[in-house]
Formats: C-alpha cells, sequence, structure tokens
C-alpha cells in the first residue's frame, strides 16, 4: 500500500506495490491513448522543488500530475529561492508541505530525501539526492523491461557505464536482485558499483562484475546503460578510451541478441550511437515516455484510494 | 559484591567509588579518555595504565576514574573504541556491577557522516543515527539518512580526531 506514504528510495516499495504500480501505470497508457480525461486529482496540489538541474524527471512529474486533473506548484529558479539564501532543506519543505498535498524534491545532497519526508506533513518523492537514490527513475525503468518480458526471472540484465556516480543504477540494481535475475556489472574499473550499495542487496551472488562489455553482448536481454561524464576524468585522453570500449554503436548492436533491449535514462551523450536509434531494441525513448504513465500509477496511489 | 582482588590491582590503588574500564585494547586507554572528554583539566582523579599483562596472557590497558559515572552515549563510545572492554562500577570500594560492554545497534549524535556530501553535514536540524549491520566477522554501521556505511576503524579515526 503506498497510500500517504514516502517514498524515498526503493526499499520503500514492497514488490507487490511495484506489480500494483505496472499494472496501475498500463492502464492509465491505455485510457490516455484513447484520449480519456482523468480527474482523480482534482483539487489536489503538487510542489515540485528541484534544487538542481532536471529536464525528464520533472517534467514527467508535472505531466504526470496535470494529466491526473491535478496542479503543480513550483520554484522556477532554485537560485533565486530562499534556499540561495541560506534557508534549511527542513524549513523549506514544512513550508512547502503547508502549500501542497505532495512534494516531489530533487537536492544535490545525499539523504536530503530522507530528511525532507521527516520534517513534512505531507507526503515526499524522492526525484534524485545527490549521487544516492531515484526511485521512481526504477519504477519506470522496471517497468519497461516488464512491458517486454513481462517478468523479472530468469532474466540476464546487464548495467554499463558509469556504475559509481549514476543514482539511477543504485536504486536499480537493488530492485532487480529482488528477483530472480543475474545481474552483470560492466564498468571500467575507476567507476564500478560502490561497496555500500552491493552491502545493501539481498542476494548479491547473482550479480557479476565485469569491465569487458563483450563477454556480455551475446547472452544479455537488457541492457542498462549510464552516462560516463567527462567532468569524472582528470584526463580527457581516458576518457576518450573508456567511451570507445563502453559505446554502444551499430556493430555492438548487431553482436546482441535479437530480443534484447537497451535502456538509457537520458540524456545520452557518446554512450549510444544515434545511428542505432532506430534498432527496434532501442527502447530508451519509450523508458522515457513510460516516466509520466508510471509517476501518475505511483502519484494516484499515494493520495488516491490505489 | 566481589571485592576488588589484590592482583588486579597492585599497580594502582583502588578507587572509593567511580568506574574501572578494564581489557582496553592495549594502547587505546588514552582514546577512551579522549572519547569520555577527561582531561587534566576535568577535575576527575584517573588513573591508567597501559600494556600491563592480562590474567589471559595478553596485554591490555586499564582506566580508573573516581567519582565517574557512565551515560549511554559514553558506553557506545567505549565499546566503539574498545569491543571487548568490561566496565566494573564501584562503591565503597567494592565492585557494585561488573558487565562487557557490546556495539551499539543504534548509534544517534555520536558518529560523523564521512560523506561530506550526506545531508548531516550541512546546516540542517538533524542528529546523525547510524544502525549497525553485520557482514560476517565486519561491524559496518549505516547513516540513516545517505545510507553510506562506515567501518568501525573509520568511525574510531572519525570520533578521536
Amino acid at each position: 500500500m503506498l497510500k500517504k506514504k514516502d517514498i524515498v528510495n526503493i526499499g520503500d516499495i514492497s514488490n507487490e506495490d511495484i506489480f500494483k504500480v505496472f499494472e496501475n501505470a498500463s492502464q492509465f497508457k491505455k485510457k490516455l491513448s484513447k484520449g480519456e480525461k482523468i480527474k482523480s486529482m482534482d483539487g489536489r496540489i503538487m510542489a515540485t522543488l528541484f534544487f538542481e538541474p532536471s529536464t525528464r524527471t520533472r517534467l514527467s512529474f508535472e505531466s504526470a500530475m496535470h494529466r491526473l486533473g491535478g496542479s503543480v506548484i513550483t520554484v522556477s529558479e532554485p537560485k533565486s529561492s530562499s534556499a540561495s539564501k541560506g534557508e534549511t532543506v527542513a524549513d523549506t519543505i514544512r513550508m512547502a508541505s503547508s502549500y501542497s498535498d505532495i512534494i516531489v524534491m530533487r537536492h544535490p545532497m545525499e539523504g536530503a530525501a530522507r530528511l525532507a519526508a521527516e520534517f513534512s506533513s505531507v507526503p515526499v518523492i524522492n526525484g534524485g539526492d545527490g549521487s544516492g537514490q531515484h526511485p521512481t527513475q526504477t519504477l519506470l525503468d522496471l517497468f519497461t523491461i516488464w512491458e517486454k518480458f513481462g517478468n523479472f526471472n530468469g532474466l540476464h540484465i546487464t548495467l554499463a557505464g558509469d556504475l559509481k556516480y549514476g543514482r539511477t543504477v543504485h536504486s536499480l540494481i537493488r530492485a532487480l536482485n529482488r528477483f530472480d535475475a543475474t545481474i552483470s556489472l560492466v564498468s571500467p574499473a575507476s567507476l564500478e558499483m560502490p561497496d555500500h550499495i552491493i552491502s545493501t542487496l539481498r542476494n548479491p551472488e547473482r550479480v557479476i562484475k565485469s569491465t569487458n562489455l563483450d563477454e556480455v553482448l551475446n547472452r544479455s536481454d537488457v541492457f542498462y546503460i549510464t552516462r560516463i561524464q567527462k567532468e569524472r576524468f582528470v584526463d580527457l585522453n581516458d576518457y576518450a578510451k573508456v567511451i570507445g570500449s563502453y559505446s554502444f554503436d551499430a556493430e555492438t548492436v548487431s553482436k546482441m541478441k535479437k530480443t534484447a533491449i537497451m535502456l538509457h535514462p537520458l540524456p545520452r551523450v557518446d554512450e549510444i550511437n544515434p545511428e542505432v536509434d532506430n534498432d527496434p531494441r532501442a527502447m530508451y525513448f519509450r523508458q522515457a515516455e513510460n516516466g509520466v504513465f508510471v509517476r501518475m500509477a505511483i502519484v494516484d496511489m499515494i493520495l488516491g484510494g490505489e | 559484591m566481589n571485592k576488588l582482588s589484590e592482583e588486579k590491582t597492585l599497580k594502582i590503588s583502588k578507587i572509593e567509588d567511580g568506574i574501572v574500564i578494564d581489557h582496553i585494547h592495549p594502547g587505546s586507554a588514552l582514546e577512551v579518555l579522549s572519547v569520555l572528554k577527561i582531561t587534566g583539566k576535568s577535575g576527575f582523579t584517573v588513573s591508567l595504565l597501559m600494556n600491563v599483562r592480562s590474567s589471559n596472557g595478553n596485554n591490555k590497558d586499564v582506566v580508573k576514574i573516581e567519582k565517574k559515572k557512565l551515560r549511554k552515549k559514553e558506553l557506545d563510545l567505549i565499546s566503539i573504541i574498545s569491543p571487548n572492554a568490561t566496565i566494573n562500577i564501584v562503591e565503597n570500594f567494592a565492585i557494585k556491577e561488573k558487565f562487557n560492554v557490546s556495539l551499539p545497534e543504534r548509534v544517534d549524535d555520536i558518529i560523523k557522516c564521512q560523506n561530506q556530501n550526506c545531508v548531516t553535514n550541512a546546516k540542517e536540524p538533524v542528529k546523525t543515527v547510524f544502525t549497525m549491520e553485520k557482514k560476517g566477522d565486519t561491524h559496518l554501521y549505516r547513516c540513516h539518512y545517505c545510507e553510506r556505511t562506515m567501518t568501525l576503524e573509520e568511525i574510531r579515526n572519525s570520533i578521536t580526531k
């Protein structure tokens, strides 16, 4: 039951609720494709507080709330807000929770969402906290996999790229590891999945680490590719070498299973060559589109009657 | 009530009232005093033995503090510095109570999160909360907010700075 719950990390959501989110997201997707109007959030207000830049997460949450018939209040530019004058997150959240029915927050510091949830009188959804968690991204990632395969058990899923700083993979691996799926982690040694994430896994024996993408290309059902940030490298020659080894182009994709899919939380830079965008295995734009349906389901389950 | 045996108190005199922290990891007595914030200026009468032979043949440190009562938070700190330490509470030259310290399941407002980007290191009105996780023989403490873990060694380094 997500009713009136905070969603700070993926651990706050049971497997049962995950599948309930999928069912509801599918329903909303169907209704919207038929042009049906939804009014379940009529009179409800969402506050979006993004202390860090965001395009997809913010737009899809705001779109989701509008599509549910609710409205959105927001701070258009965090630099002009009271946070820039030194106001604490705690005070900002106390204020925002008195103006709204639900808060979506992104903040550059890890743990900010947990803190916000403790000071808020209304449910808080974590829209990303530093390199911490991004649970709703995980739900839409899982939803996209579920739409294609119908389940997670028995799948071989590869997480590739920057596994150290990429918060989407930190949430995703925790969720995937609850199911009977094999997870390969493919990254440069300097960008490996941190131990503090691995140590939280229920079934760490199902996780395989590798630095070589070729080892998994013809075996994986899902490739979850993350952006390798140039600014993480002191020497740009090192970046060039790494990006060459972990990028997906026509040649790489030709070695993948015909039934495999490629996902990416976007924005992508050099990790996926646009030449593969029209390949049916490229699902990252559908994944982004799914963000609205999944967030509609989450908000509706938290504020509605489930 | 047991009387402190003579051989245990050979090198320093018995105390009338206070605590004896025994079986401290050898070389860690000063760290124990440091986390208890006992300095020469705090007014307590303190006796300290370092690297003395224990009855089991191993070396240990011992600290005796007169008129001192330990709070829960101080016991937690001692257990982090020296998980095998024992506490003797002395009243009227006799041991009133004796127990081993144990690592706390939850630690409030003691550990500073080593993740500089953790929200507890910003000017927010929150205290740190860490919970213990056991991985084999290793004890880890996980921050309630950022969910990063710290080893006992990292915590010791942090609280004795």
